[in-house]
């Protein structure tokens, strides 16, 4: 017996929403950082679910397209972090509001 | 109960446990390590479903590369045990109460309206997830999105060198 797809959807939803929950709930960028890769990853996983339902390999294509996609956007967002914590010595993103109107 | 579904639920119980073992840790290099676990613990679920290229590929660019990448610019930092000033109390408690309703939400939908939009699981033939058949269709029919990816991460390497490297001059 083969597991139902609705587990995985189940498990890939609650992954998602602690991810949010991490965006809302911290304040280090560097932890919100990883919760928007948790987020990438429980959406990587609905993918890969949805693509042994329907026995279509394009998910599994599409995941390794969003996991390419994830590296690069892990590289610059760090690097932006490192460039803001030589400008201000802080990476709480409370602190980093000079953009505010 | 099979030992599929008694395999899915372990981990499924590990995944989400990292997960808020990640959000609650005050140390960063906790977190970064509790997310290490829930990416592999991911990595097993997609060999569950039939895909073990992804899996490795998981493996060895999410845990490895890109975790590798968050704990050296934690260490690079020293910003581990940074501590967080809370401007607006009242944020958090609204966020897990907004969460909890998604969830529920979420649930609701999957498990008691729209039972019989997905199909139902046959017998998978072996063949289904296999390296082969995804260079196939990688290298054939999506060649120019995997081209424009390699583009991608030039662009972003580019990027990340000029962002941080230290003015001279």
């Amino acid at each position: 017996m083969t597991i139902p797809t609705n587990y995985f959807l189940a498990l890939s939803g609650v992954l998602f929403i602690l991810g949010v929950l991490g965006v809302l709930i911290r304040r280090n960028s560097i932890v919100i950082l990883m919760s928007i890769e948790l987020m990438l990853n429980s959406a990587n996983l609905a993918f890969i679910a949805f693509a042994r339902a329907f026995e279509a390999h394009t998910g599994q294509v599409l995941v390794f397209f969003v996991i390419a996609v994830g590296a690069a956007e892990v590289a610059i967002g760090l690097s932006m972090i490192v460039s803001i914590y030589r400008s201000r010595g802080n990476i709480d993103i409370d602190q980093i509001s000079q953009l505010k109107g | 109960m099979s030992t599929q579904l008694i395999l899915f639920f372990i981990l499924a119980v590990i995944a989400i446990l990292s997960a808020i073992g990640m959000l609650v840790s005050k140390n960063s290099v906790y977190s970064a390590m509790f997310l290490v676990l829930n990416f592999v613990t991911i990595a097993v679920l997609f060999l569950l479903l039939n895909a073990p290229f992804i899996a490795m590929v998981q493996v060895t660019i999410y845990a490895g590369a890109i975790m590798v990448l968050f704990l050296f610019v934690i260490m690079l930092l020293g910003t581990d045990m940074a501590a967080e000033g809370i401007s607006m109390p009242w944020q958090p408690p609204i966020a897990i109460l907004l969460s909890g309703a998604l969830i529920l939400e979420f649930a609701f939908i999957l498990f008691f309206a729209q039972q019989d939009v997905l199909p139902q699981i046959e017998a998978i033939s072996a063949a289904f997830g296999s390296p082969q058949s995804i260079g196939k269709l990688l290298f054939n029919f999506y060649l120019l999105p995997f081209e424009v990816t390699s583009v991608l991460l030039l662009v972003a390497m580019v990027g990340a060198i000029i962002l941080a490297q230290r003015e001279t001059g």
